[in-house]
């Protein structure tokens, strides 16, 4: 082995923010004044906690409409899925597909990214070490984007209001959707990439 | 787990004491999320309504998760599901009801599709077009329910909980009328019809008709409904007359009622009376006819211009109507008599009715033929006149004919045969041979000669005139001429008469301005008069007014 030995076995602790090498004991980073730990704290069980949350409210964010249309009078409520299908049959496919990624697909990716990094790192599986970090770093980046739905909703909500023309509201659905993508986002910033590594040194 | 540090730390580090706790705070993160979405599971079955199915003939406007169901423009459920029925003869709309709407489940609750439409009795359901059909509902109070309806086709006339009444009209066919046709009293729309059948029977038609309350107080038990349907045009001796209830009631039907003048009965009509609906406001405020007889008349000549429903006269009062004209054969005397079959009303002399009701003690058909008989006796024939000598009509006139020709009259025949006499065109004619036989007995050739004579003498006296009287009237003429030539010249601008009195008008200006001056002189010194005129020179002296103040100025 050519590599340097690893943080632990120079007794040392590395900073969260400013990235200090402290020495293990230390409560406060000398340099910044933030708190330090090995790892970050109860970080599979708050990954849980929140992956747990966001898929609980993932079923009334898909269930319950996210917005209401009001075009002449006539109203509709539609719901994430629906409005997608209605682009779809309408014949705009991509915007049908851009709504699909970004408010479907993207989430379920998430989800499933994150339970599988949870489940393989409680099992200190080796399997994958590498494939899996990167997998964390594509959810940190597009975590954002799940947004995107939100966002529509809210600018659309305060753009056409129309009176009796037409208008349209937000629903229940969208804040459930918002929560979902907080609570996933707030899930990857709790789960500690380095534990994927962890098992590889503790069989050492 | 194996991720925690414990190990290496030092059991006096704080973070060791926080470890304590199995469960870390942030599980409370998905407790409330757990918690917030049993809430709404239990909240949605709560509050989850009745779900109906209501069958429509056709789907057109209606969308599943789109379309509304409303009451009073509320919304009380959503279509959430549209299918064909099994035989493809109709179309299943399911409908998801709030919980509040268990109302509408009551077996005679009713449900149609708004759409818009628009009639001759007004538009309706216009907000649709912009944002598509809904499904109107009418909740019903039946304890019942029901969870598959047959959806109304037309919006119903009435809703669910509106006061008024419902009435029948009987009528013999429906005419113009259809339902949502207007109601009117005193041509205020007061109600509409809401449905029509035929009648049990099949002979006539039965309408129901609902009259908004309060205006239902007016419905009394003797009022009279009419149709109202088109333009009734009369022409009487007032001249032409259209009458109408309103433009709507033209195209779409109506009904118009009241009640008639002389009714003696004020209380109101119970719900669901019936009353007849008559043809039009002229019969329907008629007196009641009462009975109807039926008599038959026989005449020798052609009737033609008598048609069915003619009127049919007794000494002017109309007591009937024709009701057939049949063509008979007499083989004894080979002629074609014709035949009328008439009804009359008896009820309709009023008056002479009651008196003679009296006077037989009651009234039954044998009575009343009995009656005939005795006025045939004293001479009652029917005769077919002329009502209108431009289109030829005929209307049957019974009269008590004076010296008629004495017939057998059969009492007990039925129907009563009523003896005839020839009509009135015939007896024109008869007046007009009279008339041309007198013309043809004046002297015409006497009257010519007297005429001739006459003529002659006028000539002679013309020839006078212009031998004696027109000559000397010429020379009357010219004398007066000459006359008025004289007077014209003695007024010629160089006459002696003219100069004369050009020189005494100059003579009685000049005495008129002397008058001025001493008027003048008398203003100013009055004392002149008695003291004589003052010597020249002196300032107050008489002078020009002008050169007599300058002078003064000077001196």
């Amino acid at each position: 082995m050519s590599l340097p030995p690893y943080a632990r076995d120079l007794n040392l602790v590395l900073c969260h923010t400013c990235g200090q090498a402290c020495p293990l004991g230390t409560h406060e980073c000398p340099r910044c004044d933030s708190v330090v730990h090995r790892r970050k704290p109860e970080s599979l069980g708050r990954t849980w906690a929140f992956l747990i949350a966001s898929l609980i409210f993932y079923i009334p964010a898909n269930l319950l409409p996210v917005m209401f249309t009001n075009m002449f009078g006539s109203g509709s409520e539609n719901t994430i899925m629906s409005g997608v299908m209605e682009f779809w049959s309408s014949g705009s496919w991509d915007i049908a597909l851009l709504i699909f990624i970004a408010s479907v697909a993207v989430p379920c990716l998430k989800f499933a990214v994150l339970g599988t990094l949870l489940i393989t790192c409680q099992r200190r599986s080796q399997w994958a070490m590498r494939e899996r970090s990167k997998l964390y770093r594509l959810i940190e980046i597009i975590g954002y984007w799940s947004m995107l739905d939100v966002l529509v909703v809210a600018l659309v909500a305060a753009l056409v209001q129309f009176r009796s023309l037409s208008s349209i509201e937000p629903r229940l659905g969208i804040l459930f959707f918002g929560l979902v993508v907080v609570l996933t986002m707030l899930a990857a910033m709790s789960f500690d990439p380095r534990l994927i590594w962890d098992a590889e040194v503790e069989d050492v | 787990m194996s991720d925690h540090p414990s190990s290496t730390l030092t059991p006096s580090s704080p973070e060791v004491r926080r470890r304590r706790f199995n469960v870390s705070l942030v599980w409370l993160v998905p407790i409330v999320a757990a918690l917030i979405g049993l809430s709404m599971v239990v909240h949605k079955a709560l509050s989850a309504g009745p779900q109906i199915v209501v069958s429509f003939l056709t789907a057109e406007g209606l969308e599943a998760n789109k379309t509304q169901v409303k009451y009073k423009n509320v919304v009380i459920g959503k279509v959430t599901a549209i299918a064909l029925s099994e035989d493809r003869g109709h179309i299943d709309a399911t409908i998801e009801l709030d919980q509040s709407a268990k109302a509408f489940t009551a077996r005679d609750a009713r449900f149609w599709v708004v759409r818009p439409r628009i009639g001759a009795g007004g538009v309706s359901g216009v907000d649709t077009l912009l944002s598509g059909a809904f499904i109107g509902a009418d909740p019903g109070e039946n304890k019942d329910t029901e969870k598959n309806f047959v959806g109304l086709e037309n919006p119903p006339a009435i809703t669910y909980g509106q006061k008024g009444k419902r009435f029948t009209l009987h009528t013999a066919d429906l005419g113009s009328l259809d339902i949502g046709s207007a109601v009117y009293y005193r041509r205020i729309q007061v109600g509409q019809v809401v449905s029509y059948k035929l009648a049990d029977d099949g002979k006539g038609v039965d309408i129901d008709v609902f009259i908004n309350a309060p205006n239902d107080q007016y419905v009394k038990k003797d009022s009279r409904f009419w149709n109202a349907s088109g333009v009734d045009v009369s022409l009487g001796a007032n001249g032409l007359k259209v009458n109408t209830q309103s433009v709507a009631s033209i195209l779409s039907g109506g009904i118009a009622f009241i009640e008639p003048n002389y009714t003696a009965d004020k209380a109101l009509a119970d719900e669901n009376a019936q009353f007849t609906l008559f043809d039009d406001q002229e019969t329907a405020l008629a007196p009641p006819d009462g009975e109807a007889r039926y008599v038959q008349m026989r005449f020798d000549q052609s009737l033609r211009g008598l048609a069915v429903n003619a009127p049919v006269e007794f000494l002017g009062v109309n007591v009937g109507k024709v009701v057939s004209v049949d063509l008979d054969y007499d083989a004894k005397s080979e002629t074609f008599p014709t035949v009328i079959g008439a009804v009359i009303y008896p009820n309709r002399l009023g008056k002479a009715h009651d008196k003679l009701l009296a006077q037989m003690g009651g009234e039954d058909d044998a009575k009343g033929a009995q009656l005939m008989g005795q006025f045939v006796r004293h001479g009652l024939r029917a005769q077919a006149r002329s009502a209108n000598l431009l289109t030829g009509q005929l209307y049957i006139s019974m009269n008590f004919v004076a010296n008629a020709k004495t017939v057998a009259f059969d009492q007990n025949a039925r129907p009563m045969m009523i003896p005839t006499v020839p009509g009135s065109l015939d007896k024109l004619q008869e007046q007009m041979q009279a008339f041309v036989d007198k013309l043809s007995k004046i002297p015409i050739d006497q009257i010519a000669d007297n005429l001739n004579g006459s003529l002659g003498q006028l000539n002679k006296t013309l020839e006078n005139v212009n031998g004696q009287v027109l000559p000397e009237m010429r020379d009357t003429l010219a004398q007066t001429k000459k006359t008025l030539a004289n007077a014209g010249d003695s007024f010629a601008e160089d006459s002696p008469q003219r100069q004369q009195l050009g020189q005494a008008l100059d003579e009685v200006q000049r005495t008129a301005r002397s008058v001025r001056v001493l008027t003048d002189f008398l203003g100013r010194h009055p004392e002149a008069l008695i003291r004589g005129r003052l010597k020249d020179g002196k300032p107050d002296a008489y002078q020009p007014t002008s050169s007599t103040s300058r002078e003064t100025d000077q001196e």
